[in-house]
């Protein structure tokens, strides 16, 4: 079982001096995944706030081989990436027994959407790569647009609240699954809030031979608006509230990893942010109940799921 | 900082100089308030060292040991996330002149 005290030990794959906001949970989520192998590590990474914040020229916060093509190609690029160490393995210019590992990474507005055919194409041809997407709800780096990551109710850029809309009408694509639906050995969803199932994940997908996928809730206190301070208390309760509940789809057998003793009203995850301010206006109580009786149905799906994969 | 121009571009913008960006020092950003490290409350859960986003926490061999202000931006977190009831990072008021700081 890792201890925090040792990864610490570990190098820094990712190092300080990058222009991440205070409080931003991307880090934290690097912290963990970058340390959870062991062999030398190749990063593909899509535009987004953690490409634009470690690599401001001339300097940046990579320690380890970091590539960055476009928005919208971050796992196409790792994917050439693997390939042709394949091929120079077997042309013999590699020798045979070094192990790499490959790692693409977009937020939600890279892997959700403008990411979403690479992903899929380097899925379906079974690279031997993990692909992790940090999911903070929005197109931060840009001021906060929505995506197809934004939940219902919150107020973006582009989907503001006001007299004439609650925020978000659309509820959010459920992109693990879609992930799982590809039939790759293995898909994840984590937090940063858990940090053990975190790097036990991470460590699992790096494991895996082909492609695995990694989903981790990002908290962005940016585009959340809520006390920078106070993270690690929201990303309990998004697993709390089964807003972003933790589960594994292991070659096609779901399983949740952790399944809250009572379940939390949503209020809980909606209160203290600011994104979702307006909806505690009388006018707009029947957005809650929707986005309540959505988490709840999803939560009920999600299990039925794991009990049909516990029989199979 | 010296300004390169064009000129000193390595050729498809690769960038050699791998971590280099610790020269940026975020602890510039800090306005306010600060952490304060009281090493005998701490029981040494390293969650600081975890949630810290801006790698400010000093680690001495297996010791979290204080803050490393040259990067600490402020944000809290640190103190938020640590355990003991009297916690070992507290938030402290700090008064920074603007001048100081830029010519840091
Ligand atoms: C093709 C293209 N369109 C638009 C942009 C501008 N752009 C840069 S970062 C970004 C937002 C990225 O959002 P997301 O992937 O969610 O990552 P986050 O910023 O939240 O980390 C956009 C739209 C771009 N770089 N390339
Ligand atoms: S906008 Fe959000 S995700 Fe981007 S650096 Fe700031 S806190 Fe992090
Ligand atoms: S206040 Fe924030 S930046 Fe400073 S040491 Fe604590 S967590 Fe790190």
């Amino acid at each position: 079982m890792a201890k925090l005290k040792d990864l610490a030990q570990m190098e820094d794959r990712l190092v300080a001096g990058h222009g991440m906001c205070l409080g931003c949970g991307i880090p934290l989520i690097m912290k963990i995944v970058l340390r959870a192998t062991e062999d030398p590590l190749i990063v593909a990474n899509a535009t987004g706030c953690l490409e634009v914040c470690t690599t401001i020229f001339p300097r940046t916060s990579w320690n380890i081989s970091w590539v960055h093509s476009a928005f919208e190609n971050a796992a196409s690029t790792i994917a050439g990436v693997e390939s042709m160490y394949q091929a120079l393995k077997k042309k013999g210019r590699i020798p045979q027994d070094k192990k790499v590992k490959f790692l693409g990474i977009g937020g939600d507005g890279g892997t959700y959407d403008i990411g979403l055919q690479a992903l899929s194409g380097a899925m379906e041809r079974g690279h031997d790569i993990v692909y992790l997407c940090y999911d903070n709800n929005a197109y931060a780096n840009t001021g906060g647009q929505r995506s197809s990551a934004t939940p219902v109710g919150a107020s973006a850029t582009t989907s503001p609240s006001g007299t004439q809309s609650p925020g978000k009408l659309q509820r959010r694509k459920d992109l693990t699954k879609v992930m799982a639906a590809h039939g790759i050995p293995y898909a994840a969803q984590a937090s940063p809030g858990r940090w053990k199932d975190l790097y036990n994940k991470a460590k699992k997908a790096f494991e895996v031979e082909g492609p695995a996928f990694l989903n981790v809730l990002c908290l962005c206190p940016t585009e959340w608006k809520y006390d920078e301070a106070k993270g690690l208390q929201l990303a309990q309760d998004a697993v709390d509230t089964c807003v972003w509940p933790l589960y594994e789809v292991e070659n096609g057998k779901y399983k949740i990893n952790y399944k809250p003793r009572k379940k939390k009203p949503i209020t809980e995850w909606l209160k203290p942010q600011g994104r979702f301010r307006h909806l505690f206006k009388e006018e707009n109580a029947s957005v809650i109940q929707r986005i309540q009786k959505e988490i709840d149905e999803e939560w009920e799906e999600l299990n039925r799921l794991a009990g049909f994969s516990q029989q199979k | 900082m010296k300004k390169e121009t064009w000129k000193e571009l390595t050729l498809g913008t690769i960038n050699l100089n791998a971590g280099n960006s610790v020269q940026n020092l975020t602890g510039t950003w800090r306005s306010g308030k600060k952490p304060q490290f009281i090493e005998d409350k701490c029981i040494q859960c390293f969650f600081c060292w975890l949630y810290c986003p801006h790698h400010a926490i000093e680690v001495q061999g297996e010791e979290v040991k204080g803050i490393k202000y040259d990067y600490c931006t402020g944000c809290g977190m640190c103190s938020e996330v640590c355990p003991p009831k009297e916690k070992a990072i507290v938030m402290v008021k700090e008064e920074i002149k603007l001048a100081e700081r830029s010519s840091k």
